[in-house]
């Protein structure tokens, strides 16, 4: 399987906001299990969607609505989000 | 990092998603200024919200305000007054649109051939003796008759200081009459002697709660950490109050830091325009406040704090399954 390194160091950088922001202890950013389902098994809530999402929208210069929280689950379907705003 | 998996085995974990995936967007409507009661203590008329704002007597624009309310992404529509079933016009308007709850003296029944399956809370606020002294009647006579046996009924039961040692018999009669009942505290907004609560108090009222909830399983919906958070005022080294407190009006919330809160939630003015400072009094001192919807929602807003050891996630949930047997989202 071939990497990108563009997306891996996004989803790093997507880790370490999420980190940074839900003051989660005990984890880093490259430890950080991409495919882990924020809602399911992180207790992440919308509120908390909201707090990162604010960071992610300054960052990455995209605007991203509330409608599509349920996309953003995981870090790699965020990544996968913001590419594909950057795109459009 | 704990995550859901690591912490809960299969059964807990599939209770956990079952909740999860529910999503309640409550708000709270006061369907009417008028009541066919005056209870002492009361905080609709101890706090004047009464006077707010005046009602809106057109049923089109109860209609359309509820339209609109789902259109905001409410899901749960709490009805409160005054009275609600003094208007049952207005009260059908929310239940024919989202889920709804009706809260209630009971002393008049909500036709069930109108309303087969709202959820209905009925307020009681002790055994006869207190009924009396703060409300002026035996309300249970009526509404107990009214409602025997009804399964998507329960009465929000309000202990009072007074109670204590006496709980049993109150739990006892809904019991008999086929009914649920859930636990709440009094919060004695009008300063009636002798109603306030004492450190002492709460910790005896705690352990009464708990002793009904061993005693009478299939009557009682409550669980033992909502006991400890609404009778300590404690959570995860937490104190409740104002800066803590999940049930402010969205629009109206100001706080800086802003904490945990429920997402859209707003108390309406029965003139469908009003809106309050939260689910219940705006006078109301947050440092004694006892409300036990605001104290279940500051555990449910709180998720991952409760990440924090297998225990603390499965009382996360017991209080998050408390709140969906109530606005019957699951069944009992
Ligand atoms: S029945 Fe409810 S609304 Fe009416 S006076 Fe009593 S507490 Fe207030
Ligand atoms: S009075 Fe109670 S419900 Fe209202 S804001 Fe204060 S703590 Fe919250």
């Amino acid at each position: 399987m071939s990497v990108n390194p563009d997306k891996e160091a996004l989803i790093v950088r997507i880790a370490e906001i999420i980190i940074f922001e839900l003051k989660l202890e005990d984890i880093t950013p490259e430890s950080f299990n991409p495919d882990l389902d924020l809602v399911d098994e992180l207790g992440v809530d919308s509120m908390d969607l909201a707090t990162v999402v604010l960071v992610l929208q300054d960052e990455y210069g995209i605007t991203i609505d509330e409608d599509d929280y349920p996309k953003l689950s995981s870090i790699r379907l965020i990544a996968e989000y913001i590419k594909q705003k950057q795109a459009s | 990092m704990n995550t859901v998996s690591s912490l809960l085995d299969d059964s807990w974990r599939e209770r956990y998603r079952r909740i999860s995936a529910l999503n309640i967007r409550s708000s709270i409507y006061d369907v009417t200024n008028q009541c066919n009661l005056r209870c002492r203590g009361c905080f609709f008329y101890s706090s004047q919200e009464h006077e707010a704002a005046s009602e809106e007597m057109d049923l089109q624009k109860w209609h359309e305000f509820v339209g609109s309310e789902k259109a905001r992404g409410v899901n749960l529509a709490i009805l409160i007054g005054g009275e609600p079933t003094l208007h049952l016009d207005r009260v059908a308007a929310f239940y024919q649109t989202m889920p709804t709850y009706c809260a209630t003296n009971g002393q008049i029944k909500v036709p069930r051939d109108r309303f087969p399956d709202m959820m209905v809370g009925i307020s009681l606020w002790g055994d006869e003796e207190d009924e009396k002294v703060l409300r002026g009647k035996n309300t249970f006579a009526v509404s107990s008759k009214n409602y025997e046996g009804d399964p998507y009924t329960y009465y929000l039961y309000t202990i009072t200081p007074k109670q204590l040692g006496r709980i049993g018999q109150v739990i006892r009669k809904i019991d008999d009459a086929g009914l649920k009942a859930h636990l709440q505290l009094l919060t004695n907004d009008e300063q009636v002697d002798g109603y306030s609560w004492t450190e002492e108090k709460m910790r005896d009222v705690r352990l009464e709660m708990d002793e009904m909830l061993e005693c009478y399983p299939q009557t009682v919906i409550s669980c033992k950490y909502y006991h400890e958070i609404i009778t300590t005022g404690k959570m995860m080294g937490r104190s409740f109050g104002w800066s803590e407190c999940p049930s402010v009006t969205e629009s109206l919330d100001n706080r800086n830091p802003r904490p945990k809160r429920l997402i859209r939630f707003a108390r309406w003015a029965s003139d469908l325009k009003t809106q309050h400072r939260c689910c219940t009094s705006a006078t109301r001192d947050c440092g004694t406040c006892k409300d036990g919807a605001a104290h279940m929602s500051w555990v449910m807003v709180n998720k991952r704090e409760h990440l924090k050891s297998a225990k603390d996630l499965q009382n996360w949930i017991e209080v998050y399954e408390m709140f969906a047997k109530l606005y019957r989202f699951i069944p009992w």
